[in-house]
């Protein structure tokens, strides 16, 4: 001990001489990389060489050859290495935003199951957890895509799934019921909202339920009590069955919009616009008058009138496109393929399994001492969750859930094993098969992983800034 | 009760002349039936999802028995008993496949080299986690030094570091010649001072196995060339060398995020985002393709080399973000009592901050160790031959082919990969218990 002169942790930097060991370590660590680097890049450059690798882009603007079975914008083998580049940067983003969307809500059910004071649902929702998260995300995926989907029967014998309430015949009919049903659920709702501060709980759950009764029933019937045309009501299951899975794929009737196809996605756009000013105006109403406004129902109307209005304007060329079995394969409708299916499928429950225990960790991090206030201060169970636990909850759960969110697309380059076209399988599987321009492919694939997760990074960053405890 | 006393003949007496009517016994609070009404039905939203959860109990346990156990077929000779309509689970064909998935192409003649390393390989785990072995350090000593150098030599037939071995082109021959000079005059000189013997024996012990490994040549074991290996012992080693190496290396990159000079602290930084924003599957991609055009042509690392070293590097920054957690939950106190003491850099770090910053993460470290044996199931994107990877392939065998076959080989994967993930989460579980039971808060 006597011979330990020189400090390696220094007191302030400004009062002290310079530190040649540090420096000197430096620099030497410096030159060795770029002494390292160096021959590093003359070895490649003479590899390089003698393998005939390209060295420049050009092959991107070269036709690829070969065909892709799923692609969101139109490509075909006469298409560029660039084309097809796109086609895979495009399915990767829409398998990870679809994930994302599944994973977020499996995880978080499961998460509040686990800490649910009903044994099963608790016991339920730890197996699922331990089950999946201690197994491989390869090996469910395989699981999902060879063992499951591979063996179902072919279109011929497809799984079918009789469409609830998706046969809409009548589109009057079905946006008379829509606007019925939300204009009974916000009156109703009112009406409970006022009972509800008084004692009468069981009035409260009477409403409650007598509501949902109306709801199914305006589904049902509205129509036909509203008198439009004969409409046999938009709940049709005598038809036959709408939804078909087989060997395939998954078949889902789609809309065809028809004359409303122009319109339609702009009103919607304009309503969701609509519909989120006024969530922050009622905010704003709530912090500073004290006013309790039905947000959710207001805003569902806000949402749902000028989307069925312009369906009705729009009349009977609004409809919905149904897979029919046709020959030997079902056409029509929306084809959602095996391999889509089985990777969103892994992707999402397995992810859904580290969310569950985020949820948890974060649910448990709130003190005991403030679910006791709450109910001290008379707030109700949900009330409860809603206003005390989850916003404290989410400032410990937003990092972990980020890191999950990005996992998840990190993990959707699993697609290359199940032959999934993501940017994996496409742009460094067959691109790289076919140019050999493995360091200019690699170096690409990675710069948009790292594109994806430095911005999400920055995202989160200002998030958290803005939600982290503001301490004294 | 005191109106009718008060009417009574003797007034003065507060007696009771009748027993009051027996109250009914109190709701139970204990026992099965409260247990069964507090945790299963304390309310309707909550009898609703137990009804439910056990509908889909029924609905799940019952055929998942009879397929993996009742109309399993245990013993067959070939496919043909498995293809039947009613058959369950084909076990015989996991029977007949074992030492292909256990082995995957390893000479059948030669296998007793990897039950010996893999034997061994338990022993030194076991003994350097069990909680209160004596001789634990030694141990985990010999499995982060040693055991690798030797298991090396047994596998192969080659000595990893053949110390008489030069390679061919001049520059490497120079870095060889400084790399084990270097290491025997560190060596030379932490025994020489009588400090840091651990640390002198073991790089004295990883030469002198090297050279022990040149003389098992001699002695005429047959080479195996890694296109041979697959199957659970492949998927062993990359666990095994992903964490025999990304934990010292995650340590060095973390001390070196959170070093003073500049130029370490970029270096470590770069590093780490970059792999931890990639995906494993294009960094094994880089490491297959890549890695030999960076050296001459003559270094082009073995084709199972270039996945291990990609696997280490991607946990080793994962890693070292976990121990990085561990050295912030170091309080300040102990670095600045450290050095009042006058204690170096290296003192302060190997004695008294790393100690406790590691304890801290060892749930950490563990769940890394999951994600990184969960990760080996990748290396199959290189052409490795994995456990996962001789499963997928051991359906296609025309003799078993048929519709149970993958379902039964998943189901015997998952079970494998299950114990050990779960057994590594049981064991950090535990020492995470006995570690804050030491504490007082």
């Amino acid at each position: 001990m006597s011979d330990a002169t020189s400090t390696g942790r220094p007191p302030p930097r400004d009062t002290r001489p310079v530190d040649w060991r540090a420096l000197s370590v430096q620099i030497a660590i410096a030159l060795a990389i770029l002494w390292l680097g160096w021959h590093a890049i003359g070895n490649v450059a003479e590899n390089m060489r003698a393998r005939n690798i390209p060295s420049n882009f050009d092959f991107l603007f070269a036709t690829a050859g070969f065909d892709l079975n799923q692609s969101l914008i139109s490509y075909s083998a006469t298409s560029t290495y660039g084309r097809a580049f796109l086609v895979g940067l495009l399915n990767t983003l829409a398998v990870a935003a679809i994930g994302i969307f599944f994973a977020t809500i499996v995880g978080f059910a499961v998460g509040v199951a686990r800490l649910s004071q009903n044994w099963m649902a608790a016991k339920l929702a730890a197996m699922y957890v331990e089950i999946i998260r201690n197994t491989p995300l390869l090996l469910q995926l395989f699981f999902w895509y060879t063992a499951v989907l591979a063996p179902l029967p072919g279109p011929r014998q497809s799984l079918s799934l009789p469409a609830l309430g998706l046969r809409a015949p009548d589109p009057e009919a079905t946006m008379a019921a829509v606007i019925a049903a939300a204009l009974a659920g916000v009156a109703l709702l009112a009406i409970r909202n006022q009972i509800k501060g008084s004692a009468l709980k069981t009035a409260g759950f009477a409403i409650s339920a007598l509501f949902i009764i109306l709801m199914i029933a305006a589904i049902l019937f509205g129509p036909r009590i509203l008198g439009f045309g004969e409409a046999a009501g938009i709940l049709d299951i005598s038809n036959g069955a709408y939804v078909f899975l087989n060997n395939r794929g998954l078949f889902l009737p789609f809309p065809s919009l028809g004359g409303a196809a122009i319109w339609f996605p702009v009103i919607l756009l304009a309503s969701a616009i609509g519909a989120t000013g006024f969530a922050f105006w009622a905010k704003v109403q709530r912090e500073e008058k004290g006013l309790i406004i039905p947000v959710f129902w207001i805003n569902l109307l806000i949402l749902v009138v000028p989307a069925a209005l312009t369906i009705w304007a729009a009349g009977s060329s609004v409809s919905l496109d149904y897979p029919q079995l046709r020959g030997f394969n079902l056409a029509g409708g929306a084809r959602v393929y095996p391999e889509f299916f089985a990777l969103v499928l892994g992707l999402s429950l397995y992810t859904a399994s580290f969310i569950a225990e985020i949820v948890r960790a974060g649910i448990l991090s709130v003190a005991k001492g403030q679910t006791e206030a709450a109910l001290a201060l008379g707030l109700r169970r949900p009330a409860i969750l809603k206003l005390v636990i989850i916003p404290q909850a989410m400032r410990v759960v937003i990092p972990p859930l980020t890191n999950q969110y990005l996992n998840l697309t990190k993990n959707s380059s699993l697609a290359v094993f199940i032959g999934f076209p993501d940017l994996v399988q496409v742009f460094v599987g067959t691109v790289l098969n076919q140019t050999g321009a493995m360091i200019q492919i690699v170096s690409i694939t990675m710069a948009v992983y790292l594109v994806i997760s430095l911005v999400t990074s920055l995202a989160m960053n200002a998030y958290n800034n803005k939600m982290a405890l503001t301490e004294r | 009760m005191t109106e009718m006393s008060a009417s009574s003949s003797t007034p003065q007496t507060f007696v009771r002349p009748a027993m009051t009517p027996e109250r009914a016994a109190p709701v139970p609070t204990s026992g099965a039936l409260a247990w069964i009404r507090d945790n299963l039905f304390p309310g309707p939203a909550s009898s609703v999802a137990t009804i439910l959860g056990l509908l889909l109990l029924l609905w799940v346990i019952p055929p998942l028995a009879k397929f993996l156990f009742i109309d399993a077929v245990w013993s067959a000779e070939n496919g043909d008993a498995c293809r039947a309509q009613e058959a369950g689970a084909c076990w015989a064909y996991v029977r007949q496949k074992f030492s292909f998935f256990m082995y995957g192409s390893y000479p059948r003649e030669e296998v007793w080299r990897v039950n010996l390393t893999l034997i061994a390989g338990a022993i030194l785990t076991v003994w350097m986690l069990w909680p209160d072995a004596r001789g634990r350090g030694g141990a985990a000593l010999a499995f982060f030094t040693v055991y690798p150098v030797l298991a090396f030599g047994i596998l192969t037939g080659s000595a990893p570091f053949p110390v008489g071995w030069l390679p061919s082109s001049p520059e490497g021959q120079i870095i060889w010649i400084v790399l084990v000079v270097a290491l025997f005059a560190i060596a030379s000189t932490l025994f020489y001072l009588n400090r840091n013997i651990g640390w002198a024996i073991a790089i004295f012990g990883f030469i002198a196995w090297s050279e022990l490994g040149s003389w098992w040549l001699s002695l005429g074991l047959p080479l195996v060339g890694t296109h041979l290996w697959g199957g659970i012992f492949v998927s062993l080693l990359v666990a095994t060398v992903g964490i025999v190496f990304s934990l010292p290396l995650g340590i060095v990159l973390a001390l070196g995020r959170r070093s003073q000079m500049p130029v370490l602290r970029f270096l470590s930084v770069m590093l780490i985002e970059f792999v931890r924003g990639v995906p494993l599957i294009t960094v094994l991609v880089m490491a297959n393709t890549m890695l030999p055009l960076f050296v001459p042509e003559s270094w082009s690392p073995d084709r199972l080399l270039r996945p291990l070293i990609g696997v280490a590097l991607f946990s080793a920054v994962y890693m070292a973000e976990v121990v990085r957690g561990g050295l912030q939950s170091v309080p300040k106190g102990q670095y600045e009592g450290a050095m009042a003491l006058g204690l170096s850099w290296s003192q302060v770090t190997r004695l008294v901050v790393l100690p406790q910053a590691l304890v801290t993460v060892i749930p950490g470290i563990v769940n890394s160790f999951i994600a990184l044996f969960k990760d080996t199931t990748l290396v199959a994107i290189v052409g490795i031959f994995d456990f996962l990877k001789a499963v997928d392939t051991g359906r296609l065998d025309p003799v078993w082919a048929g519709p149970k076959i993958s379902t039964t080989g998943y189901i015997f994967a998952a079970i494998f990969y299950f114990i050990f993930c779960f057994g590594m989460s049981r064991y950090s579980m535990m020492m995470e218990r006995r570690h804050s039971a030491g504490r007082s808060h």
